[in-house]
């Protein structure tokens, strides 16, 4: 990824030039987000980049882009300017560059984690442990005592929080900063939790060429549910660990397990519907700089539900060793990441549905007609 | 939306096959219908042709990214209804839609073509959906707008997308960066055309043919015929394919033609704007909040006579008749921000001399016109939402409106050329769309909707979004016309 001021300098052009237009206007928040502005500073620009979902409906219905000699192109300009802010939000400030060449690093972090909890397994047994059969409940924690797991997730996870929580709020500073009501939040809750804005209000999102289709937000809903089932199913562990007693692994009837399965169903079929979409989508709606990061990504929560899913069917075997360290290394690392990567783009988008909702309750500066 | 579904289910087939088709094979098929011109009334046509069973080839100039004419630079449609809807604002009946059109026109309109227009005109709502197209609430900065005109989703370019997918998806075949280069045309009856595709000429015979292949606007060397070397000047706002070919080709060949040649829609664009192609983004709404001055630094019309959109389509006559065809408006920083933003910056001075030099203007000189202008404004209460009594006294010309003295630095100024959008010239129709020839006969076989024919309705002037709906009206009966032409006895 390049890493140039000049992103802002053309995506100022790009908006100008829209504003005198605003053809597209019915099309989803941006555009009359941008309609409320005679001029872009760089936190306007990080604010409507990250409001852009990437539907693409745009890009086919404009009149100017190439080769018309305007060259705009919105979906791509916003989706660099997009890991642009990312990167210049990032905390601490020192990681920032992990944003720069990011497939590489994550599945670097993933490779290394793995190892570790392999070699980590190892070191605390004997070797043969981690190929001999271990069942009933605490079986997993014979490779890995628990308050080790607790110690080492938990830690992981908090840091995730405190350094996102920081570059969302630095991003929310940098676009305007303001109070925020809870009608806000429940406004843009609401276009989150239906991805209300991907789907070029009605025409559905386009993805190979000017057909609309509703794909990637179908995609996107296994992914993101997905995601959230998977979670609910590892909080809830946790509470039956805690207050019941009840050691992992749980039977399959479990609603442990239940979740699990469900969560981990929908970041199969999500990712890897979204990593086809990627892969066939126009390449000239995208960035082919923000493309490593992206797929790092979705590889990662495939990774995570697919090494997940194999250690419940094969947990009772000798696989079972390897395939824990293999889950818990890709779950490590994925959580280690979750500031420095994709993950984040949830937080700023919110943050700009929020900055959408209460500014929409806003009239707008006159302009004579 | 049985249609609709239906017609995508067929998508997937056609577009299959058309993959491994190479435009001779194109050429080779037979056709009914032979359609010149890939904007919004030639779609109208083969889609309804299309639907009528008919087998339907259409030739666009432009390469696909910039297919569809100046629909392309459209953003709705004027549409009559007796009710308003969850978009439209309020009703729009027939009668107050041809009183509006017999204002602007001053009665240059064939009254039976125009009553069919405006009538039909309250199907297109239902018809335009039923194809694909979506529509929105009216764009903020037109409000005026939003009881009459439907918007399209996105604008013009997406009902083309639409459109265009519909097309396809019921068998129309198209073929772009390809040109009409000859008609064979006897007494009247179309036989069959010469079409050219990269140096290649192709013979294509067909039962009938559609012209909606628009005017002659992007045609340089034909508007000098009439504007002498002032065209050389003249920007065009639409599509550079509009270059009136197959228009010259019938007239040519004993049809009609009806619109005066001379005339144009012009307006005062930014003068900053591509030659061609530039579209909704390159017009300036600043006139009437300052002053307009040509290249001598004088003013030359009333800048306040009445609100913009009322105002700006005879503005590009009136830089068209200054020397150079150019002029310059003038506004102060109490203005600058009452206005649509513009895609290009104003020029910006402290001093009015320095704001002249930014435009090779005699400092001096508009120092004094200025200053004229500025002891010529009564005081008073500005608004330029209402017809203002800020005017001028002894300043000649006058300023009726918001004439406010441009004293308050930084200055800012706009150079503003003629942008033309369209020409009024074209063939003559019947009511079913058929060309009318020398004898007054109409072809069988012939038929003409859109830019090419809207002069029939549109003797003069313009009605926001009535282009659209002539094209619409009259591509939809050229369709039918057309596919029932094939099953006429010779």
């Amino acid at each position: 990824m390049k890493l140039d001021t000049s992103i802002h300098a053309e995506a100022n052009r790009q908006m100008t030039i829209c504003n005198a237009c605003r053809y597209c206007e019915g099309l989803c928040a941006v555009f009359p987000a941008m309609t409320r502005r005679r001029t872009f500073s760089d936190g306007d620009l990080e604010y409507l980049a990250n409001l852009c979902h990437s539907c693409g409906a745009c890009y086919y219905a404009c009149q100017y882009v190439p080769p018309h000699e305007f060259a705009v192109n919105v979906p791509q300009i916003f989706a660099q300017l997009r890991s642009e802010s990312y990167y210049r939000s990032a905390w601490p400030r020192t990681f920032a560059p992990l944003f720069q060449r990011n497939g590489l690093i994550i599945a670097l972090a993933a490779t290394v984690a793995i190892a570790l909890f392999i070699g980590g397994f190892v070191a605390m047994h004997d070797p043969d442990a981690l190929f001999a059969v271990h069942t009933g409940p605490g079986a997993f924690y014979r490779l890995m005592p628990h308050e080790t797991m607790v110690a080492l997730f938990g830690g992981v996870f908090l840091f995730a929080v405190v350094a996102i929580v920081i570059s969302v709020r630095t991003f929310w500073r940098t676009s305007g900063g303001g109070t925020i009501g809870l009608s806000d939040l429940l406004i843009a809750g609401q276009a989150t939790a239906t991805l209300r804005y991907l789907d070029g209000q009605r025409g559905g999102c386009m993805n190979e060429d000017e057909q609309p289709t509703d794909r990637r937000r179908f995609y996107h809903h296994c992914t993101f549910y997905g995601f959230l089932l998977c979670f609910a199913s590892t909080s809830l562990a946790t509470v039956l660990h805690n207050l019941l007693g009840w050691h992992a692994p749980y039977a399959w009837y479990n609603p442990v397990v239940l979740l699990g399965v469900l969560g981990g169903s929908g970041l199969l079929i999500g990712p890897a519907g979204l990593l086809r979409a990627k892969q066939r989508r126009d390449p000239q709606v995208v960035s082919s700089d923000t493309r490593g990061m992206e797929v790092a990504f979705l590889a990662m929560l495939l990774l995570t539900s697919a090494s997940g899913l194999l250690l419940l069917v094969l947990r009772a075997t000798p696989a079972m060793g390897i395939l824990l360290a293999l889950h818990l290394g890709i779950v490590f690392a994925l959580f280690l990441t979750f500031p420095y990567g994709k993950f984040v783009h949830g937080f700023y988008r919110y943050a700009a549905l929020i900055r959408f909702a209460r500014e929409s309750k806003l009239p707008v500066a006159g302009t004579a007609d | 939306m049985t249609v609709v579904s239906e017609a995508f289910v067929k998508c997937k087939n056609v577009t299959l096959s058309s993959i491994t088709m190479t435009d001779s094979d194109i050429f080779n098929q037979p056709y009914d219908i032979l359609i010149a011109g890939g904007g919004n009334a030639a779609l109208c046509a083969a889609i309804t042709a299309a639907r009528a069973g008919a087998s339907v080839l259409v030739v666009e100039a432009a390469p696909k990214a910039m297919r569809g004419g100046n629909s392309r630079h459209t953003r709705n449609m004027r549409v009559a209804h007796d009710a308003g809807n969850d978009i439209l604002t309020g009703p729009y009946p027939v009668d107050e839609y041809w009183d509006d059109l017999l204002r602007v026109t001053g009665g240059q309109t064939d009254e039976q073509l125009a009553r069919l227009t405006l009538d039909r005109s309250k199907e297109l709502w239902d018809w335009h959906q039923q194809q694909g197209v979506r529509f929105q609430p009216s764009l903020s900065g037109t409000l005026s707008l939003g009881r009459t005109n439907a918007f399209f989703l996105g604008g013009g370019k997406a009902l083309l997308n639409a459109l265009y997918l519909t097309a396809a998806a019921l068998g129309v075949q198209v073929i772009y960066e390809a040109k009409v280069t000859d008609l064979n045309i006897t007494e009247g009856v179309f036989h069959s055309a010469q079409v050219q595709k990269e140096g290649e000429v192709f013979p294509i015979t067909a039962a009938s043919f559609v012209a909606a292949a628009g005017g002659f606007e992007a045609n340089i060397e034909w508007l000098s015929e009439y504007w002498g070397e002032a065209a050389q000047n003249f920007l065009i706002r639409g599509t550079p394919y509009n270059r009136g070919e197959v228009l010259r080709l019938l007239l040519n060949k004993q049809v009609q033609a009806i619109g005066d040649p001379k005339q144009c829609h012009a307006v005062a664009i930014d003068g900053r704007a591509p030659k061609f192609d530039g579209g909704i983004v390159t017009r300036l709404d600043c006139v009437p909040f300052g002053i307009v001055v040509n290249k001598h630094a004088e003013r030359f019309y009333d800048e306040g006579e009445d609100f913009w959109p009322k105002r700006y389509a005879i503005w590009g006559r009136l830089v068209a008749m200054q020397p150079e065809q150019v002029a310059y408006a003038i506004i102060d920083a109490r203005s600058v921000d009452l206005f649509m933003p513009s895609v290009y910056p104003p020029e910006q001075a402290n001093t009015i001399e320095e704001l002249a030099k930014k435009f090779t203007l005699d400092p001096q000189r508009l120092r004094t016109t200025v200053e004229a202008f500025n002891a010529a404004c009564r005081p008073g209460t500005f608004d330029h939402t209402v017809h203002d009594e800020c005017h001028t006294e002894g300043a000649t010309p006058p300023k009726s409106h918001w004439a406010r003295p441009i004293i308050t630095p930084p200055f800012y100024g706009y150079p503003l050329r003629p942008g033309i959008t369209f020409t009024y010239l074209g063939v003559k129709i019947d009511a079913e769309a058929r060309i009318i020839m020398h004898d007054n006969k109409p072809s069988p076989n012939m038929f003409a909707a859109g830019e090419i024919m809207a002069g029939n309705v549109l003797g003069k002037g313009y009605l926001a979004g009535i282009g659209m709906t002539i094209g619409s009206i009259f591509g939809r009966i050229a369709g039918q016309g057309a596919a029932q032409a094939k099953h006429r006895p010779e």
